[in-house]
């Protein structure tokens, strides 16, 4: 077994953990690099199925490329698709910068997802490796009422056994890419043949590293336009991958704040 | 392009204070694997607080500089060698982050040991080397930290490297290496110290790439525990993940608990074309059967001759990280693999007290401390020796909600590991000419294990030796098994532990059986309070066994008190004393009930006498 079937599975492990204890269980599927890799996850673990809902939270400012990915591939991959539109930035919290503003807007969308089909909890795909506040999250991890998270009393987790007994009114975000790094993640699309939005191939001497939305992410220098480009990209580079996501950046807690608010 | 190797996983530990961060923040440093601009954030954080450099800003203030981008944070940090690359777990220090501490460190596959030159071992330095081992984290070394602060003294490093190694010693433990070394000032981390000439060991660096990756646990008993059953389609693929060893297709599998068999199909996969015929420990796997045996999650398959052992009773290290003590008699959630089990805390054998490994005996035990127990289940467990297979040998422990304590499986001096012992030699059961009818025709009455259950002073062996005379006088083949005279013979080798006490109950259901398979009606009289240990007895001999509940409240028992044990229990004298100290569990669905309150000794024979009579009179039927 080498590192990337390791990482696959234990990836499937906690999939199926969750499949078993978590019911109805929902998918974030942002249209990324990561929540690809996650849905040829599932497709592993359930021998060819999604066997439930992929969620897409529509920002209505995602770039024309992802939104064409997103009509390919639900249909291509069987996925049962759930579509919630965001609302408005002027609702949101005003006391956030204006990048974390627009960004709050998904968290809302989430949040009435979970609501309309009643979902005891949601996969999603972040990474430790990506942010400091997602580096110290758990696999399975407890949220409030309002999706808020406690980062002072996490549960311990530890031999693969997670928490998987809730007070009611409990929701659980769970990730089973936790352990994978960036580099990680494009081995095994490579590996996999996994399907990509073009955008992350550099085209005029930027690509990008990191997909949200059209007006607050920014392309980084770059000529890698192949697979193994990337790669070899990511092996040398010392940036940060989120560098080019304006809402990390503009205050040093806005990302913390998104997230104890119930973002990914 | 090769393929990458996975970055060992290194956990810190040591008492708050003793400077990891400063070490992990020199290691990271000198190693060349700090992130672009990093240095000089630091540089500026220190002089804007007027401070000489510091490096556990690299660690401790991520949070003031996610402005820049920098993607190091508290618990991991990744770094590379000339020979490979690590993640390094921070464990924190502080007494109150011990489940964070135990989070990090269960994943890790080596362990930072930092010692205080100038305090020396404390508190934790103890705690978490003890709680290294319990996690099965035997690749340690230690640096003994800031030797700057002790003039590079010889003597000094000396005395504390002989203080923890010995510690360490004690708990079975042999670290790689003791380092001194100065995180401030980077002696002996990546390069050789010019301050300590004396020092011809390993630097810190050289220390942890002699690590080596856990073996593989492919060459050892395959384990595959059920984590789910599908049916998406035709097929019913059994999902879970081995454990340990490895399965092929063909193998015949048996599901423990409950010894179920069936031939492996077919190994299952996504995309299709990609099936295996094989898979090995750490693969994430699907299994079609040939039989369509009824198997689920928490059943642990296996091959013949190598399976786990079944139990209802276990003895355990653990460390308890919950709100609430654990408390003698209180009933938790037990996960194990992917099984789950209601277990009860039958005796809390003693805390251990991590500073000298003293130990005293407790009925509770608070967070963060770490006791032996044993722990029953009302169900069959199958676990492992956790030194043997670590996976299926360790276990959570669930209270109310929460994930509250983690141990590892003694399985030493078990009664299940002895008797499997014997089952692996060639025994066959030997089939004699005179069938069971035959006997019965002969003694003209049938045979069968009339086992009396109850508390102590409920009148079973009254009543045993009562009924054996009536049954003898009319010339029935009869015969009495009493506790004391099998624990003078049979089981004189056999304590008063728990595990002890299933053990002689196993032994007493199996003699019993022997006697009615050559035609006696044999009487039995036991406390026998746990019904999964009389429920095992039935399931030795099913069409022989009869349930007998000689019931007495306990304040008649009590009363009573013909051997003056409950005085004694009262007084503290006795413990675990049936209705006292420890559970009784009533029959179920008795064969029959006795109320010797109620009812005087004659009538109570009577009813008896009466239900053998029914029962076992003609030998023909039942």
């Amino acid at each position: 077994m080498d590192h990337l079937d390791a990482l696959e599975s234990q990836s499937v492990y906690i999939l199926r953990e969750a499949f078993n204890k978590l019911d109805p269980l929902g998918l974030l599927w942002s249209l990324g690099k990561d929540s690809n890799v996650m849905v040829w996850l599932c497709r592993k673990a359930f021998f060819g199925r999604v066997p439930f809902p992929a969620l897409f939270c529509d920002t209505g400012k995602k770039f024309p490329e992802m939104y064409a990915f997103r009509d390919r591939y639900a249909r291509e991959w069987g996925l049962d698709l759930m579509q919630e539109p965001c609302p408005p930035v002027e609702e949101m919290d005003p006391t956030l910068p204006p990048a974390a503003r627009s960004s709050a807007r998904k968290t809302y969308a989430l949040k009435s997802l979970v609501q309309r089909l009643g979902l005891k909890a949601v996969i999603a795909g972040i990474r430790r490796d990506e942010d400091a506040t997602r580096a110290k999250e758990r696999y399975f991890s407890p949220r409030g009422e309002n999706a808020e998270w406690d980062v002072r009393e996490q549960p311990p987790e530890l031999w693969d056994q997670f928490k998987t007994d809730f007070a009611p009114g409990t929701h659980i975000r769970v990730h089973p890419l936790l352990h994978w790094t960036e580099v990680d993640v494009w081995r095994y699309i490579r590996r996999e043949e996994i399907p990509v939005v073009d955008l992350y191939f550099a085209k005029g001497g930027k690509r990008y590293r990191s997909l949200g939305d059209q007006d607050i992410t920014n392309p980084m220098a770059s000529v890698a336009a192949t697979l193994d480009e990337i790669i070899a990209e990511l092996e040398a580079t010392r940036a940060p991958e989120r560098a080019g996501r304006a809402m990390d950046h503009e205050a040093e807690d806005s990302f913390e704040r998104l997230r104890v608010a119930g973002y990914m | 392009m090769p393929e990458p190797i996975a970055p060992l996983r290194i956990a810190l530990a040591g008492h708050v204070d003793h400077g990891k961060s400063t070490l992990v923040g020199r290691l990271v440093h000198d190693t060349g694997s700090l992130p672009d601009g990093k240095l000089e954030a630091i540089r500026a954080s220190s002089a804007k607080r007027g401070m000489p450099f510091e490096w556990a800003f690299l660690l401790d203030a991520f949070q003031a500089e996610r402005d820049q981008g920098i993607t190091i944070d508290t618990t991991q940090v990744w770094l590379k060698t000339a020979k490979r690359a690590y993640t390094l777990v921070d464990a924190p220090g502080h007494k109150e982050f011990l489940r964070n501490m135990v989070t990090g460190a269960a994943a890790a596959e080596g362990a930072l040991l930092v010692v205080d030159a100038k305090e020396g071992v404390r508190e934790q330095s103890r705690r978490h080397g003890y709680l290294l081992s319990l996690l099965g984290l035997t690749q340690v070394v230690v640096a003994v930290n800031k030797m700057d602060l002790v003039g590079y003294d010889q003597a000094r490093f000396t005395e504390v490297a002989h203080a923890i190694g010995a510690y360490l010693d004690s708990l079975g433990v042999a670290p790689k290496a003791v380092i001194p070394v100065s995180g401030r000032e980077g002696d002996n981390v990546a390069s050789r110290s010019a301050a300590m000439p004396w020092y011809r060991g390993p630097t810190l660096v050289e220390a942890i790439d002699g690590f080596q990756p856990p073996p593989p646990a492919v060459d050892q008993p395959l384990r595959f525990p059920i984590q789910d059953v599908y049916k998406f389609d035709e097929r019913r693929i059994i999902a879970g993940r081995i454990e340990s060893g490895r399965l092929e297709v063909g193998d015949t599998l048996v599901f423990s608990p409950g010894g179920r068999r069936a031939r492996v199909a077919a190994i299952e996969a996504w995309p299709e074309d990609r099936r295996p015929s094989e898979a090995e420990a750490g693969r994430s796997i699907g299994i079609t059967l040939d039989d369509q045996i009824f198997v689920e999650r928490g059943q642990i398959g296996h091959l013949e001759d190598a399976g786990p052992v079944e139990t209802n009773s276990l003895r355990a290290r653990l460390v308890w990280l919950g709100r609430q003590p654990l408390v003698r008699g209180k009933r938790y959630k037990l996960k194990l693999a992917t099984a789950e089990h209601q277990v009860e805390v039958q005796t809390i054998e003693r805390v251990i007290d991590t500073a000298d490994l003293a130990s005293r005996s407790a009925d509770a035990v608070l967070a963060g401390e770490i006791a032996e127990v044993v722990l029953r289940a009302r169900s069959t467990l199958a676990v492992d020796d956790a030194r043997l297979l670590p996976r299926t040998g360790r276990f959570v422990l669930v209270d109310g909600y929460d994930v509250a304590g983690g141990g590892t499986i003694s399985l030493d001096g078990h009664a299940r590991a002895r008797r499997d012992s014997i089952r692996s030699t060639n025994v066959k059961r030997v089939e004699g000419q005179v069938s069971l009818a035959e006997r019965w025709q002969a003694n003209g009455h049938r045979s069968g294990i009339l086992w009396f259950t109850g508390l102590s002073g409920a009148g079973k062996s009254t009543l045993a030796v009562e009924l054996e005379h009536h049954l003898f006088r009319k010339g029935w083949h009869v015969a009495v098994l009493d506790g004391d005279n099998i624990r003078h013979g049979l089981s004189a080798d056999l304590g008063f532990s728990p595990e002890d006490r299933a053990e002689n109950i196993r032994r007493v259901g199996e003699v019993a059986a022997l006697f009615a398979r050559a035609g006696l009606i044999v009487i039995t009289a036991f406390i026998s309070p746990y019904r999964e240990d009389r429920d095992r007895v039935r399931r030795i001999a099913p069409d022989l066994f009869h349930e007998i509940h000689v019931a007495a409240d306990l304040a008649t028992c009590e009363q009573r008190d013909p051997k003056g044990l409950y005085r004694k229990a009262r007084a503290g004298k006795i413990q675990e004393f049936t209705g006292i100290s420890a559970p009784y569990e009533p029959p179920e669905a008795p064969e029959l009930v006795v109320d010797t309150a109620a009812h005087r000794l004659e009538a109570c024979l009577a009813q008896l006498s009466a239900y053998v009579e029914a029962h076992l009179g003609a030998p023909g039927g039942r």
